[in-house]
């Protein structure tokens, strides 16, 4: 019984270090990177909560964060100076992971571990900022007991996930280039998968750095840096190119058959004074584009607004899906594009299988062309006396992460039928730098649902509309194996939906929902975990 | 390509021309004080986030404008932001990571150039350089710059062609004679006028918004109405007679909710009308003294 007992308990701490196997693991007990597994689907093998007992999911606990330095206990660290503030640590907007019953999570300059079973803080770690845009962090990466995450002033910071103590911080890109780094690092085998943004006119870059060092592996830019890179004929020349965008602000997803990584790349720059761009595609902006994660070479592209003019980057989560399409089988990428149209994509050559216009507001492109890409109408570019544009800048979609369920073979997305006036207000023929050069203003959305897509029919199988005009956007979605979609409504309620239809089984009025809903299994019980701004709330059936 | 000198001359016209103040060439030769730092923001980015350099003490900046202005400014721009010939500099990744002079000065001096360029060898000395330096990194760097070349007027369209169309789709609720009475007047900013028009309901100064209405159809046949406070699937909200919110549960269908939205023929005009439309009626309202 001692030995038994033993055992087991040898067993349980195994687990509590983050290993490939781990994480090619179909997403189930664990949640053990940005999208809980690799293939981003979100769909969880979990069967303990079902659409007949889901009405019985119960707050297990909940818990509040104090960000900065004047928490209690906080272990500090950072290269400024910390008196600088720019907000942003009290906001939730991204994953948490759950590892052998700790949670691990991020906000902009913070990073905390907390007890899965009853929300205590365990460490919480404050990094002092030298500045950069504070918008939102997407969370972390999870390696042996090796914590990963990357603060806005671009530093890739590694801590120690028992204590919370600093290993080593790196730095990603200059902040005198004006970059700010959003994304949650991604973990493959001894690569740590790490993308950045800029609002200026850097090139987007993706890198690779080693777990143990920091040492960087490879670099990938998504625009043509120097003479005879491909892309450069579709760029006005090569200072244009390197100034390019392609920003690479949420993390992508995996094949490790393929040993591709699959990421949406952000528009091109200046965004939408596009003039020094020339009229090319302006590649690889606004593409889905495929990486080999051993060498960090491109093997494929697919470009999903070509020449984009409205700030519309392509940067939402793909997803990797095997199934059917016209009878054969595939491997397939699935994205739903903040522009207003869905892709599905073979994703070990490129090749285009559909294009589904998801949203009817749509209006800044006049069709699809042969690729399937659709085609930009310039007058809908923006109007010294105002263009009235579907999607408005916060797109039809945007980083909020969908999910695909292999049982109903539907894609699901937060979907928002927005408009804005977009108003040209520089009259140098040059053009602007970065997103300047226009002014957007809104004028309200004709309705936010969440969308399920039959990527085999290219139609929408069910539309669940919220109802009233406040044109808010759900803030991720999460799907199970027993038919369940849950996800946080424009209400403050966390849903949960069947995933046939879309129709409500269970909500909890928790406020705002400000991240993607996730499941685990701890001590035998299924539980539901999401974030509201500074809260983390915790469901689950006794 | 090196384009033809007539064309080039052209263009460097053209780019002298719509030269505006950048910071530095408002400050260049003047004994500014150093600036303060800009109030940051709670939250989010803009260019508070990226804090602009100090400036270089004004006899450094005034000698490197004065250099600048003799051999750079031909290609680059007088403001730096590029012209036939030569790159924005602004935003060039050299400039941005310089400190004073040290990146700079490799391409200038060493006739390394930069790649694909036409960028000549210049024979600066360091302290010449560094005036350079100063002088380029006293440009205001950021994207969102308000104060760039703005439209006088967002005024584009034809009143006439307003008319007609307001009399189309506007009349049946609105008159020239009566509500829109003095618009042009009463909101003189020509695009908030026009933001306004396109959806009330957006808010913002000059027009009073109208909430929208809720009729809740009780299961006994009791109607409850009242400007709306809140729905979701799960709760409705409304403000009583007597000044009270009430609230309502809602399951699925039960009780029977409609919603009026007092905008809502408003928003049914986004996917009909046409940009032109849209700056025509604007051209029309702006007459409406």
């Amino acid at each position: 019984m001692k030995l038994l007992a033993g055992l087991l308990l040898a067993t349980a701490f195994a687990s509590a270090q983050v290993d490939s196997k781990l994480l090619l693991q179909p997403l189930g007990d664990s949640w053990a990177s940005y999208s809980g597994d690799y293939s981003g689907k979100r769909y969880s093998n979990l069967k303990q909560v079902t659409k007949t007992n889901v009405k019985n999911l119960t707050l297990a606990w909940t818990m509040r964060i104090t960000p900065g330095a004047q928490a209690n206990n906080a272990i500090v660290g950072g290269e400024g100076d910390g008196i600088l503030s720019f907000g942003g640590g009290n906001n939730i907007k991204g994953a948490v992971l759950q590892v052998d019953g700790t949670l691990y999570f991020s906000t902009p300059d913070n990073a905390w571990a907390v007890d899965a079973r009853d929300g205590r803080i365990l460490w919480h770690y404050f990094w002092k900022t030298r500045g950069a845009t504070h918008i939102g962090s997407r969370g972390m990466g999870m390696y042996g007991n090796w914590l990963f995450f990357e603060t806005p002033d671009n530093y890739l910071v590694s801590l120690d996930a028992r204590t919370g103590q600093e290993r080593w911080h790196k730095q990603i890109a200059p902040l005198e280039e004006q970059y700010f780094s959003t994304p949650a690092p991604i973990v493959v085998d001894n690569h740590v998968i790490v993308g950045t943004g800029n609002d200026l006119d850097e090139p987007g870059i993706l890198q690779s750095f080693d777990p143990e060092t920091g040492a960087v592996q490879w670099k990938f830019y998504s625009v043509p840096m120097k003479a005879g890179d491909p892309g450069l004929e579709t760029w006005a020349n090569l200072d244009a190119a390197k100034h390019g965008g392609g920003q690479m602000w949420v993390p992508g997803s995996y094949d490790p058959e393929a040993r591709l990584y699959y990421i949406g790349t952000g528009n091109p720059s200046p965004a939408y004074t596009g003039i020094a761009r020339g009229e090319g595609d302006n590649l690889y902006t606004c593409s889905l584009v495929a990486i080999n994660v051993d060498t960090g070479k491109m093997v494929w592209h697919y470009q999903t607004s070509p020449h984009d003019t409205h700030d519309a980057d392509s940067s939402q989560t793909p997803i990797l899906v095997d199934g059917e399409f016209n009878g054969r089988p595939r491997k397939m990428v699935l994205t739903a594009a903040r522009n207003g149209y869905f892709f599905a994509l073979d994703r070990l050559t490129g090749q285009h299988l559909r294009t589904v216009k998801y949203s009817d507001a749509v209006n800044w492109a006049t069709g699809i062309n042969a690729k399937g890409q659709p085609v930009r109408d310039p007058a809908k570019d923006h109007h010294i006396g105002g263009s009235l544009v579907s999607p408005a800048n916060s797109g039809i979609t945007n980083w909020p992460p969908p999910a695909y369920s292999p049982d109903t073979g539907l894609f699901y997305v937060p979907q928002n039928d927005n408009y804005a006036m977009y108003y040209l207000t520089e009259t140098d023929p040059r053009g602007a730098m970065g997103l300047g050069g226009k002014e957007e203003q809104g004028v309200g959305s004709l309705g936010s649902y969440i969308t399920a897509i039959d990527y085999k029919t290219g139609k929408i199988a069910w539309r669940h509309r919220f109802p009233g005009n406040n044109g808010g956007s759900v803030m991720g979605l999460l799907t199970t194996s027993t038919g369940l979609l849950f996800g946080g409504d424009l209400g403050g309620n966390i849903v949960a939906y069947d995933a046939t239809n879309g129709k409500t089984l269970w909500h909890s009025h928790i406020g705002a929902v400000s991240n993607a809903p996730e499941t685990y299994m701890l001590d035998g019980h299924q539980y539901l975990l999401v974030a509201s701004g500074d809260a983390l709330f915790a469901f689950t059936l006794y | 390509m090196l384009r033809s000198a007539l064309i080039f001359a052209a263009a460097m016209a053209a780019s002298v021309a719509i030269v505006v103040n950048p910071v530095g060439a408002q400050n260049a030769g003047k004994n500014t004080p150093k600036a303060a730092p800009a109030p940051l923001p709670a939250g989010g980015g803009g260019g508070a986030a990226y804090p602009q350099r100090p400036l270089a003490p004004a006899d450094v900046r005034s000698r490197g404008e004065a250099i600048y202005k003799a051999e750079c400014a031909f290609c680059h721009g007088e403001d730096a932001r590029g012209g036939d010939m030569g790159n924005n500099i602004i935003r060039s990744q050299i400039v941005l990571n310089d400190d004073s002079g040290e990146r700079i000065a490799p391409v200038l001096t060493r006739g390394e150039g930069v790649e694909g360029t036409m960028m000549p060898k210049f024979s600066f000395n360091q302290n010449q350089i560094a005036d350079l330096a100063g002088f380029l990194h006293s440009f205001r760097v950021n994207g969102y710059d308000g104060s760039r070349n703005r439209p006088e007027t967002i005024v584009v369209g034809n009143a006439q062609a307003g008319q007609t169309f307001f009399g189309q789709k506007c009349a049946a609720c609105h008159a020239v004679t009566g509500d829109l009475k003095g618009i042009g007047t009463r909101i003189t900013d020509a695009r908030t006028l026009q933001q306004r028009w396109i959806n009330p309901g957006a808010g913002g100064r000059g027009v009073a918004t109208k909430q929208s209405m809720v009729t809740i159809t009780m299961t006994n046949g009791q109607k409850l109405q009242g400007p709306l406070v809140r729905i979701d699937d799960f709760l409705v909200t409304f403000t009583a007679a007597d000044g009270r919110q009430r609230t309502v549960k809602r399951d699925g269908e039960t009780p029977k909710v409609e919603l009026k939205d007092p905008y809502q023929p408003h928003r049914e005009l986004y996917p009909v009308y046409t940009d032109k439309n849209i700056h025509d009626v604007t051209a029309y309202l702006v007459t409406l003294k």
